[in-house]
């Protein structure tokens, strides 16, 4: 029993990799579905697990197939990467409750286990780039997620969802390859691949061109992947034409996954005097996140469909986290993950919701939504809570996050940034607001019949909208890992 | 000047890297986009490679006995064989999404699919407005 | 958990329980209105209970520390919030009844989700007057106007959705501009947000920065209404009647400027209030606000809009009370907490019989009909005459101290702008029952008796009656809320 907890580093990328050809091979969907789900699940527990062993500041290092650093690759697994493995595995496994009623209506016919299959593939990809201390095989794992939610964006059932899709692709590549060329540069200045050893050696390093360069790089790299703003052009499409489940499954795993990155590179690899105080990107990022606050959410309030509109608030919310980074404090960062996890939350209920329209209205345009209120009262209820969250009302997660923004940017004495971040949340009261009036007060225009989307459906939509409030108001578990996980990246930026 | 020129390595992946990222980005034909993307993926293989020379270096086989001899650094074309496949992999799907793109437009033109996007939500909300 | 917390958290519960219980009952109305009333005396007689132990010198309080990390919800009864919580769980009652009456007589749809609304609403009330700390408040603030929505926006009709988005505009907005922002920034230069006596800001922030926190917390508890945040009460009042008046006459209201009066009290201190002189501003913002909207409500012919206009008006006498910030304008804030409740709930109660009966909203169609509905009207003329300020009701009382303040705290024109108050509101309300008793019917309806059903008639009547017996009972009330304000206990 000892030995097998050891592996459970490499247990947490192996089992949805081993799975998804698996799913290949059985494709009947009602099998597929329900094993997805078990490994969903297998593999939320394995993070859990993973978060209580290094919750006390301990690190745990595996190293594959024993070979050691820097010889072989090796997963290192502090609070902050157990933080994302729990945020992104668990957003996986509800997600995945919803596969069987969704997957019917959204995918088309007889390719419901392509979709089980690319999902664990992108969950792989997600999970490998979180939890590996390699830095080359934190693009190889990144390309692996990405080239397969491709495949489950294009999945759409509209022929847009092509076009969005090969737009990703070509961004995506793009940001990727620039990854690529950062991680090089960096390779070339310090001759190791290993995140510890490269860490160490950064800090000798004199700063030269190259190491700015290879910064650089990196920034826009992963910004791209996070779409930070004015980087975020594929996102829209890409959320509103892939089905909605996918939509629920990437908005609230992979530009998370992208933000750690931002973090560990910033933060762990070239350090908290490099990249602030030398480079001081926090003179570009920090404007930006707060263009993106505003022009996401304004966008947002114009939209005509419900997928779209989630779609900008989501590029809104990263400006948030991206904020909280370029604050470059302690409870800066804290709070930026403690968003990471609510944001995960709030977003994934919504987009459920969007699924949940999918399923009986065949779309998410906001015109056919009038009057849902009355037809489909659960569904909606879960909406407002979601809604609520986005705002940032008390009781709810948003409220959380924005707590401890604006408590950060205080703290740093910037009084106009708290002002702002608060103005900017009632920009999504007004898009919020729009989607209740719709919904509450419209007369439908056809029927007023009241039919609920299936259990399959509606529970995991309901875990989420409830998550977003029991975490709201018992926000101890969030607070207390992001604060951890800041304080020891912080001290390992230093 | 000297020095510029003994980095003749570096121009040619900046060169190529540039040629690729403008394709990419400049050009409407689906096709010629994920060629782009493609040249810009080999830019960063010269790179590694280029990286990985060492002055007088030869091919990185352990010959028993002689440890007089310069190797060339393994590593940065080891992590290449993983790009290479990377890059198939994503030139692949590009490829096979401009098909069904293709397929579904009749056309592989940016400026013509974006057209017809436009002219399917104006009936869609002219449709619903009448 | 001793005995004083268990009661603090029944309090607390009892209403959300209500409403649940309101929602499961739906199918039956008979079941579920009394069980709504059976659950509102069962609040009010818990809060009432905590009057001895508070009137002793005890402060129960309840801790929930799991929220956000040194942010524990916090509840902490104090003789303010008691007071408050007394006005709204007992007017809760009346206005239950009340509305039986009305929504039935009327036949409106979605009573359901109206009652467990009412119920959710005073929940949120109750957290705002028990709220240990400037945190909770702040929750259950916004609790307050998010379960108000679906009150104000009842009827569903375009203007409703039209009002119910200027509500949540104007509230929301300023809640979480100016008020969450005040939070923070008193979190981060006092490093407590707890209500504590004698204030905790006192040292930390001085001249204008105070000045500043000051009106941004005036400003950002919109509920208060002061201008030019006033417009979402007169749109709030297309709700149905018995909303309008235990809502938007009592606890939304009420619950601004007792928020307002208990961040003066325990957040800034009587003291630091009085001695910097930083809240000058806030004194003529309120005093503008006292005499503008009497003056507007001079001109306003609809009813309910008129009232409306007079209570954004009497609440900021309050405001002006706190701003003073000497003991007995303080005491004269705290006293009018609870006399304007009982005049101004009167008030909307008869303005709902008279629509319910006579479908009539304006002042000019209402010649004669004080002899249709003598009961109606004269309950009006008495919660008038408290309202006006003259003895023996209970107005009076709160007005001698608030004057007495002025005069304190070497305001003279604080006193005339409370005069001249005094003397338009005569003006807006005296024509009604002037109206109502003396002119001749118009052409058409019959003389004769026509009152309002008998359950509305009961708690109309009730708070008119109050108005007159707490006159002679507000020494007890006097005796509660003494302590905090630095005064000695009887007179």
């Amino acid at each position: 029993m000892n030995d097998f907890s050891v592996h459970l580093p490499i247990l947490q990328v192996v089992i949805p990799l081993l799975a998804a050809p698996f799913c290949f091979i059985l494709r009947k969907e009602a099998v597929v579905s329900v094993f997805t789900v078990l490994v969903g699940f297998a593999c939320f527990a394995i993070s859990m697990d993973l978060l209580a062993q290094v919750i006390d500041g301990d690190v745990l290092v595996y190293e594959l197939g024993d070979w050691a650093r820097p010889w072989g690759i090796e997963y290192r697994i502090d609070i902050l990467n157990a933080l994302l493995l729990v945020v992104v595995s668990s957003m996986a496994a509800v997600v995945f409750i919803a596969g069987p009623g969704q997957a019917r209506r959204a995918i088309p016919e007889g390719r419901g286990y392509l979709f089980y299959s690319a999902a664990l593939l992108t969950l792989t990809g997600l999970l490998g780039v979180t939890i590996t201390g390699d830095v080359f095989n934190v693009f190889v794992f990144l390309e692996i997620s990405s080239l397969s939610s491709y495949i489950l964006i294009a999945l759409g059932r509209s022929r847009r969802a092509l076009m969005a899709a090969f737009s990703y692709l070509i961004m995506g590549t793009i940001g990727a390859t620039f990854l690529l060329i950062g991680i090089g540069l960096m390779y070339q200045m310090t001759g190791t691949l290993n995140m510890v050893d490269m860490t160490e050696r950064l800090r000798d390093a004199e700063q030269t061109r190259t190491i700015f360069v290879a910064l650089a790089f990196v920034v826009v790299g992963i910004s791209v992947k996070l779409a930070v703003f004015p980087l975020h052009q594929w996102l829209p499409n890409a959320y509103s034409f892939s089905p909605p489940l996918v939509s629920a499954f990437l908005a609230s795993t992979a530009t998370k996954v992208a933000y750690y990155l931002l973090i560990r590179f910033c933060l762990g690899l070239f350090g908290l005097t490099l990249v602030f105080e030398v480079v001081e990107i926090d003179v570009l990022l920090l404007p930006l996140s707060v263009m993106a606050m505003f022009v996401g959410s304004i966008a947002a309030i114009y939209q005509r469909d419900f997928k779209r509109l989630l779609a900008y608030s989501s590029i809104a919310q990263v400006g948030y986290m991206t904020l909280g980074l370029s604050l470059a404090s302690e409870a800066g960062v804290a709070a930026g993950l403690i968003h990471v996890f609510n944001h995960a939350l709030m977003k994934g209920a919504l987009f459920l919701v969007a699924a949940c329209v999918t399923w009986r209205m065949g779309g998410t345009r906001l015109d056919a939504m009038k009057g849902l209120g009355r037809r489909m009262p659960v569904t909606m209820a879960a909406m407002v809570v979601g809604g609520l969250a986005l705002v940032g009302v008390p009781g709810t997660v948003g409220f959380v996050s924005k707590w401890a923004l604006v408590s950060a940017a205080l703290e740093k004495d910037a009084y106009l940034l708290g002002f702002l971040v608060m103005a900017s949340s009632l920009l999504a009261l007004v898009y919020v607001w729009k989607l209740v009036e719709i919904v509450y007060f419209q007369e439908p225009e056809t029927g007023i019949e009241r039919r609920e989307p299936p259990l399959r459906l509606l529970v995991p939509t309901w875990i989420l909208a409830g998550a977003s409030i029991y975490f709201g108001v018992f926000s101890d578990f969030a607070v207390d890992v992001a604060s951890r996980a800041a304080a020891q990246i912080f001290a390992a930026g230093m | 000047m000297m020095q510029l020129v003994a980095h003749w390595n570096y121009f040619a992946v900046i060169i190529l890297m540039m040629v690729g990222l403008y394709i990419a980005i400049s050009r409407g034909n689906l096709v010629k986009k994920v060629m782009g993307m493609n040249i810009f993926q080999t830019s960063v293989i010269l790179l590694y490679v280029s990286m990985g020379k060492v002055s007088g270096g030869t091919a990185p086989i352990l010959i028993e006995g002689r440890d007089d001899i310069i190797y060339s650094n393994p590593v940065p074309h080891v992590l290449m064989l993983t790009a290479i496949v990377v890059g198939v992999a994503s030139t692949a799907l590009g490829l096979a999404l401009v098909v069904r793109i293709r397929e579904s437009y009749g056309t592989v033109e940016e400026d013509e699919i974006v057209a017809l996007d436009r002219a399917e939500d104006e009936r869609e909300f002219s449709g619903e407005a009448g | 958990m001793d005995a004083e917390a268990t009661i603090v958290s029944t309090a607390l519960i009892l209403p959300l329980f209500g409403a649940l219980g309101v929602v499961a009952l739906g199918r039956w109305p008979n079941l579920r209105d009394s069980w709504t009333i059976a659950i509102g005396l069962a609040t009010f007689g818990s809060v009432a209970r905590l009057v001895g132990p508070v009137m002793e010198g005890a402060r129960p309080a309840l801790v929930q520390p799991d929220w956000m990390p040194g942010l524990g919800l916090g509840f902490e009864v104090e003789p303010l919030g008691l007071l408050f919580g007394l006005v709204a769980s007992g007017l809760w009652v009346l206005t239950s009844l009340y509305g039986f009456g009305y929504m039935r007589g009327h036949g409106e749809k979605n009573q359901t989700r109206f009652f467990a609304c009412f119920a959710l609403a005073i929940a949120a009330a109750l957290g705002i007057a028990f709220s240990g700390d400037l945190i909770t408040l702040f929750l259950f603030y916004e609790l307050l106007t998010f379960s108000t929505y679906p009150l104000v926006t009842h009827a569903g009709t375009e203007q409703a959705v039209r009002a119910g988005r200027l509500y949540l505009g104007i509230l929301v907005s300023t809640s979480v501009l100016f008020l969450l922002f005040a939070v923070l920034w008193t979190s981060v230069i006092a490093e407590t947000l707890h209500f504590t006596p004698g204030g905790i800001l006192e040292g930390q922030i001085e001249g204008k920065q105070a000045g500043l926190l000051l009106m941004f917390f005036a400003y950002g508890i919109g509920k208060a209404a002061l201008m030019p945040f006033h417009r979402w009460l007169p749109a709030a009042m297309v709700a149905p009647t018995p909303v309008s008046a235990l809502l938007h006459a009592v606890a939304v209201v009420k619950a601004g400027v007792f928020s307002v009066l208990k961040i003066a009290i325990y957040i800034f201190g009587i003291d630091f209030l009085a001695s910097g002189g930083f809240s000058n501003v806030l004194m003529i913002v309120a005093a503008i606000t006292i005499l503008a909207a009497s003056i507007h409500a001079l001109s306003l012919d609809n009813l309910k809009a008129r009232l409306a206009y007079s209570t954004i008006s009497q609440l900021s006498y309050i405001v002006l009370g706190a701003a003073l910030a000497t003991s007995a304008s303080m005491m004269g804030a705290g006293l009018h907490i609870l006399m304007h409740a009982l005049g101004k709930i009167t008030l909307f109660f008869v303005a709902g019989a008279i629509y319910v009966v006579a479908h009539k909203t304006e002042v000019s169609q209402l010649d004669g009909l004080g002899r249709r509905m003598p009961f109606t009207f004269g309950a009006f003329c008495v919660a008038s005459f408290s309202i006006i300020g003259l003895p023996p009701l209970g107005g009076a009382w709160s007005k001698w101290f608030l004057i007495q303040g002025a005069f304190d705290a070497g305001e003279p024109w604080m006193v005339v702008v409370f005069m001249a108050s005094s003397l338009l509101s005569i003006g807006y309300l005296m024509p009604i029952v002037a109206r109502g008793f003396f002119r001749p019917l118009p052409d058409g309806e019959e003389e004769g008796l026509d009152e309002a059903p008998l359950l509305m008639l009961l708690p109309l009547c009730t708070t008119a009656l109050a108005c007159f017996v707490i006159f002679f009972y507000a020494n007890d009330v006097y005796r509660l809320l003494a302590p905090i304000v630095g005064l000695d206990g009887g007179s």
